[in-house]
């Protein structure tokens, strides 16, 4: 067990490592930072004062530790757009994403195991259809136009919900939350149905599959011949032994739905990290498209690893099968 | 087709078999066929998903304008809405967008440029993908740790974030104007990089099973090049799994070009593409001009669901255990 630990984290660093590399270079290669930085008419002279106080005239090797070791730190240079430091920016807008990325989470979870046990269960109602048609368009619909679609129907035609934004936020040190407010809460409904529709399609077909599969075996035969109830054998025996993988997936899909939150981040005007990365791309801003990469990197390996670790000490049948390299 | 993937069930006649007729009149009597014809969803997905083809392909035919030509907008006739409507004006059938672009004409080019992009970036995800595949497979050995390494690190990565990353880092290189024929190689270039892995991942699965077969021993032995074994003898009892992910694909990298031009990273306003259309669309949906983003948003999803369909029963079909 500690030896899978252990080469799991090596491998992790491994995979940081390689990213890093890959940052660097984007930061390094993909065009002159110099050029950035000053204006079009600057002389040669004042540019290579520049490019020397930036350290770019060093060996590459000697950068690539520099802005290694400035990346643990959380430093990752100056965004050229903003003229600001682009970790102040990303600390600015995290708590923004990581709150619509948790309560997307949590929407599909809870969502998603109800739909899935109730199709699993009543295999041929009006409801099993009907979620099986949203699920057939949680998969094949874009998540912008659901979110256009959302808007259309709940700010431009009722007027019920913002279109944009995030109401009114309350501050508590340097952490931002709209829970808190009544408008905080009303602009956070559409983007987290938005961004957690795709994730509840998955959780759902998979609970459902799970779920059939479970009711099939002979534990829940026996269950039946014991004479419980047939909840206790639905919810009990039958959902408890689901949960394994949905939990898996899940906490395995959280890492894309920070990613996937860069489209509804755009779509809603969400004031996250993700619109700042569109924002970055559309005018080339290397040092935080490199740390946007480093940053997401960092969240999807971490999870991965804690998933990988946590699902072998949960079901211990994996234990004797992760001694082959994997 | 190789024998894994259409298992015959009648043999055909050894005079039939030369004629070109029979090749047609074994596919009709072919599993997939019958299991095509068996359902009347995938018939109906099928024939939409033809009809946005031949829409693209008869794209200038069937328009009143090219909507990628300035000279013929004229901004007289913009915000007009659709022709049921009270204001609507002809030839406009979908209405005009604030250019004075004829929506129906756009979406049609729109569509051709989607298609372009979504067949050219699954043909260079494919290539990539089966090439590495059969490397890592035949070889094994580093090379194969190397190439599923990588792949394994690339698949923790949703494509989205890979494709915008590419582009991101392209547009950096080549300049920040880049003309609407090189921001379509773009994205061709970053589906491609972004949807290799899954092709890798299942050709080296299928050549790991076939190597160890007789018929790859015989062809070792009587001196074959490893390239023209892999390429003529192993490639094609792989293809059943590849036609399955390639046809998901295409519906993938539809949707992920679409995404890219909504967020403004791929296609320009005067090359749009569906996802550019839907962009500029959303724009006008507070004013009331909803036509302006919701007929492209209906090709849009009309098409990619229908691949979709397509591709779900692809899988049924060619899946030996469901039959």
């Amino acid at each position: 067990m500690l030896a899978f630990t252990l080469r799991r984290a090596i491998q992790a660093i491994g995979v940081m490592i390689a990213v890093g590399v890959i940052a660097f270079s984007m930061f390094r290669f993909a065009g002159d930072p110099v050029n950035q930085i000053v204006s079009l008419d600057t002389p040669a002279a004042e540019r290579e004062a520049v490019r020397k106080s930036l350290g770019l005239d060093d060996p590459v090797p000697v950068q690539f530790v520099r802005y290694f070791t400035n990346a643990v730190q959380f430093k990752f240079g100056v965004s050229y757009q903003f003229r600001q430091p682009v970790s102040n920016l990303l600390m600015e807008r995290m708590p923004a994403t990581l709150e619509l990325a948790a309560c997307a989470t949590v929407l599909a979870m809870v969502f998603g195991i109800l739909m899935g046990v109730y199709s699993a269960l009543r295999r041929d109602t009006i409801l099993t259809k009907f979620f099986q048609a949203v699920s057939l368009i949680g998969i094949s619909l874009p998540t912008f136009l659901i979110g256009i679609l959302l808007i259309y129907l709940f700010s431009v035609t009722l007027g019920w919900l913002p279109s944009f934004g995030r109401g009114d936020v309350v501050r508590i040190g340097w952490w931002t939350t709209g829970l808190l407010t009544l408008s905080g809460l009303k602009a956070l409904i559409m983007p987290s149905i938005t961004l957690g529709l795709f994730q509840m399609t998955l959780i759902m077909r998979l609970v459902r599959a799970e779920m059939l599969e479970v009711l099939r075996t002979d534990y829940i035969r026996f269950a039946r011949a014991r004479g419980l109830t047939t909840r206790a054998i639905h919810f009990g025996h039958a959902l408890k032994n689901t949960l394994v993988p949905v939990i898996t997936v899940a906490g395995l899909q959280f890492g894309s739905v920070i990613a996937f939150a860069i489209i509804t981040e755009t779509v809603f005007q969400w004031p996250g990290m993700g619109l700042l990365f569109v924002q970055a791309v559309q005018n080339v801003d290397i040092p935080i498209m490199a740390a946007y990469l480093l940053m997401v990197s960092l969240i999807f390996v971490t999870i991965n690893l804690v998933v990988d670790i946590l699902y072998t000490i949960v079901d211990p049948r994996l234990r004797s099968t992760i001694s082959r390299p994997a | 087709m190789s024998d894994a993937v259409v298992p015959h069930r009648v043999e055909p006649n050894a005079a039939a078999a030369r004629s070109g007729t029979s090749w047609l009149k074994r596919a009709l009597d072919s599993d997939i066929f019958y299991s095509f014809r068996r359902s009347r969803m995938t018939m109906v997905a099928a024939a939409i998903t033809v009809l946005f083809f031949l829409l693209a392909i008869f794209a200038s035919q069937l328009s009143v304008q090219n909507p990628f030509d300035p000279a013929q907008l004229q901004l007289m006739n913009s915000r007009i809405s659709p022709l049921w409507t009270a204001e609507g004006q002809s030839p406009f059938l979908l209405g005009t967008d604030e250019q004075g672009r004829d929506v129906f004409s756009a979406i049609l080019y729109g569509l051709r440029i989607s298609l372009v992009v979504g067949v050219l970036g699954v043909i260079l995800a494919g290539t990539l993908g089966i090439t590495l595949g059969l490397i890592a497979g035949y070889v094994g050995g580093a090379v194969d740790g190397l190439i599923m390494r990588i792949a394994d690190v690339q698949l923790t990565f949703p494509a989205i974030l890979i494709a915008l990353l590419v582009n991101g880092v392209a547009k950096s290189v080549l300049g920040n104007r880049l003309d609407a024929m090189s921001t379509l190689g773009v994205l061709v270039i970053a589906i491609g990089l972004s949807f290799w892995v899954q092709y890798a991942r299942t050709v080296r699965g299928s050549v790991m099973v076939e190597k160890s077969k007789d018929y790859v021993a015989a062809a070792q032995l009587i001196g074959l090049p490893a390239p023209k074994i892999m390429l003529r003898h192993v490639l094609p009892n792989t293809m059943g799994p590849i036609l399955v992910i390639a046809t998901i694909n295409l519906a993938l990298a539809i949707i992920t070009e679409a995404t890219l031009s909504f967020l403004g990273a791929g296609m320009p306003d005067t090359m749009p593409s569906l996802g550019t259309l839907i962009r500029i669309g959303n724009n006008y949906l507070f004013a009331g001009e909803w036509w302006i983003v919701a007929f492209p948003g209906i090709a849009l999803a009309g098409l990619i669901l229908s691949i979709n369909l397509l591709g779900d029963w692809l899988r049924d079909a060619l899946n030996p255990k469901l039959r």
